[in-house]
């Protein structure tokens, strides 16, 4: 084989020179360690304190739905626990105003965002008053179809830019949706709009059992952004004041007029991909179990409040007990949501006039349920 | 008045709309400096500016996806599909995410969307161009599904699907585009969604026919009188909801129908008149209710479309079928 020219291009060595570039951010280390001094987001020590409740709040939420939905008392559920730093340190950089499109496994998010716990539940159940959004809670419905979530941001974007608002929105899939065709058009259409909005892959290794390795050639998935033309950044997903620094940084950018962000936060699901029967001694070993289990954002950022004197196992205790009587609470009030009637699914339809069938059905149904 | 055709009286909607209601948006592929690929939007982005009237990337999922996000925003989106052969690229964002907006937060949002989309046969486009996929929409819970059959309804059909609260598919067949012309009023006036129009009156026989069969009832229905059959043709205007009073009365008083579409014969809208007509009109009929449509083939290549596409002659065949049951 005859040796390359000196000056020769070469496209593969223009990839990899793209892919070297996105190294993983991190600013707490796994033994809660400030290592990235320039890019800390200075919290204050009471929303330090704050972040940290949430996410301890969040594992207990976990730990309390696996056990409920166990025993019947909550219906489909995806498991968070691993991923609190990615869900809640991304959520804590928004304001209220700003607007989340939330995958199915991204309910913590939208309950810090407003969203009533005991909605939450009935979601979770199927009971349709779970989706009754409280009017000014600015949240969509957590996305079932993988990706649909990414084009509808880029149009609430576009409308936010349309009205002159001052805010931003935020969407997550996982690492398996930025396979699907959806997730291209979302940021493309973001970037060619140039649209407050901010783009999350919670790269949690697995798309169901099938792992990130089979998703893509991309060396990264965080690299994909470059292909529409727009900011694009790796961060640590188990160290809340990275992914809180490059969240709020994205939102910043977005209101400056900067256009959209693709964020990727590398972290990992300890628990099934749901409740249905997943089981993931099928496609994990414990070893990487254990491996991500080291990294854990409650584990750093429990170490790194305790060295500030902002934590210690009283406070933590607190909030679990605060989260298990919330919880109970919350299940109360989801189990005293009236009975579900075919009218109610029929009234609910439409905005407008109600179509002929749709009327005569009412009444039909109407009737039936009277009896 | 002026003499518009079906493509001027669809401008001249948007145009009504676009005045009307500031979240009225216009958007699409090439439907901004281009005026779209059929001039339906032609002169709307000069007039109303680049920020209501605007060319999107070409994707239709996108497309979509970017309504769903307006209609959440407070906007009144009217996005359009290039050519509804296309809808499979868009099928998620609507009968898997506007149909469902309102249901799925029970009641909370809404989705004030109308899709636009050119379908229909006859005019030698490439494949995925021109199929009749009404009936899909159709049997999507959630969506109102409107047809115009010339200019005058048209304009009126479309501001209604407009100011409609619900997601509309609103389907212009593309022959009608520029075949004819009628008198259409310059000031605004909405038909109202749901509403059959009967376009001629008859007491021998009830034609059930939308889009492009109007015309070809309406010539059906001439050849039959001259054999002295008195025909009734009913515009259904909207595929879905149907117009089932209008239908039945019409039913009542001939004994006797048949329904006609563009589309393939199996499901479909005509079926489901015809399911309609047995179910609340069984007693009134003097002969089983027929269809007239395609045959069950993918819709062909332009040179064999003509011979494919179901057109007066057959709906002639049919009725006398019925007539002399």
């Amino acid at each position: 084989m005859a040796a390359k020219k000196a000056n020769a291009f070469d496209p593969e060595q223009n990839l990899r020179e793209i892919e070297d570039k996105f190294e993983m951010l991190q600013i707490l280390n796994e033994d809660g360690e400030i290592i990235n001094k320039e890019m800390d987001p200075g919290l204050s020590d009471e929303q330090l304190t704050e972040l940290m409740t949430r996410m301890v709040w969040t594992r207990i939420l976990d730990q309390r739905s696996i056990s409920l939905n166990r025993q019947g008392r909550l219906g489909f559920y995806a498991p968070t626990a691993g991923q609190e730093a990615s869900q809640l340190a991304s959520q804590f950089a928004l304001e209220s105003e700003d607007f989340i499109l939330p995958g199915y496994r991204d309910v913590p998010q939208i309950i810090f965002h407003g969203l009533p716990l005991e909605q939450a539940f009935l979601w979770s159940r199927g009971h349709f008053q779970g989706s009754d959004v409280p009017d000014g809670v600015n949240i969509f419905l957590p996305q079932i179809i993988i990706g649909a979530q990414y084009i509808q941001a880029a149009g609430v974007a576009l409308g936010k830019q349309k009205r002159g608002e001052k805010s931003v929105v935020i969407t997550y899939t996982g690492d398996g949706g930025t396979s699907q065709g959806d997730f291209y058009e979302g940021i493309n259409f973001a970037g060619a709009f140039n649209s407050p909005a901010i783009f999350i892959i919670q790269n949690n290794q697995y798309a169901i059992s099938t792992p990130r390795s089979l998703q893509t050639k991309a060396k990264t998935l965080a690299q994909k952004g470059i292909s529409a033309g727009i900011p694009s950044v790796l961060v640590d997903g188990m160290d809340p004041l990275a992914v809180y620094a490059v969240t709020k940084q994205a939102r910043e950018r977005a209101l400056n007029g900067g256009g959209p962000t693709l964020i990727e936060t590398m972290c990992y699901r300890y628990g099934p991909h749901t409740m249905a029967g997943d089981d993931p001694t099928r496609y994990r070993t414990s070893e990487t179990d254990s491996e991500w289990e080291k990294r854990d954002p409650l584990i750093r950022f429990r170490k790194y409040l305790e060295g500030k004197g902002l934590w210690n196992e009283e406070k933590e205790n607190e909030v679990i007990d605060r989260a298990k009587e919330e919880i109970k609470a919350a299940i109360k009030k989801a189990d005293a949501a009236p009975k579900q009637k075919v009218s109610d699914f029929l009234n609910i339809m439409y905005r407008g006039d109600m179509p002929q069938n749709v009327k005569e059905q009412l009444d039909i149904y109407t009737k039936k349920e009277s009896k | 008045m002026a003499q518009m055709t079906m493509i001027q009286a669809i401008t001249d909607a948007l145009r009504t709309e676009l005045k009307n209601d500031e979240n009225v948006l216009v958007f699409g592929e090439d439907v901004g400096v281009n005026g779209g690929v059929f001039r339906a939007t032609e002169g709307l982005q000069k007039e109303f500016g680049e920020d209501r009237v605007f060319d999107t990337p070409l994707a239709e999922s996108g497309i979509g996806g970017l309504a769903v996000g307006l209609a959440l925003q407070g906007f009144r989106p009217v996005p359009e599909i290039q050519f509804f052969g296309f809808v499979y690229e868009v099928m998620d964002s609507i009968s898997g995410q506007l149909a469902r907006m309102s249901f799925r937060s029970a009641g909370h949002f809404h989705a004030p969307v109308t899709i636009r989309s050119p379908f229909g046969g006859g005019v030698a486009t490439p494949e995925m161009h021109a199929d009749s996929l009404e009936g899909l929409m159709a049997q999507q819970p959630g969506l109102k599904v409107v047809i115009p059959s010339g200019p005058y309804d048209a304009k009126g059909l479309l501001i209604s699907a407009i100011r409609d609260e619900d997601p509309v598919i609103y389907l212009e067949h593309m022959k009608l585009y520029r075949s004819f012309r009628e008198e259409v009023p310059e000031e605004e006036y909405t038909i109202p969604l749901g509403k059959a129009n009967v376009k001629k009156e008859g007491t021998d026989l009830s034609i059930f026919a939308y889009g492009a069969m109007v015309r070809e009832s309406l010539k059906a229905a001439e050849e039959l009188e001259k054999e002295g059959h008195s025909v009734e043709v009913v515009d259904l205007r909207t595929v879905q909801p149907l117009d089932i009073d209008t239908i039945i009365s019409s039913v009542e008083k001939t004994n006797r129908a048949i329904v006609v579409q563009e589309a393939q014969r199996q499901a479909g809208i005509a079926a489901n008149v015809v399911a309609e007509i047995t179910e609340r009109a069984i007693l009134s009929l003097e002969a089983p209710v027929l269809r007239v449509t395609a045959p069950d083939t993918i819709y062909p290549y332009a040179q064999g479309e003509n011979a494919w596409l179901p057109g007066a002659k057959d709906i002639v065949e049919t009725a006398k079928k019925v007539l002399e049951f």
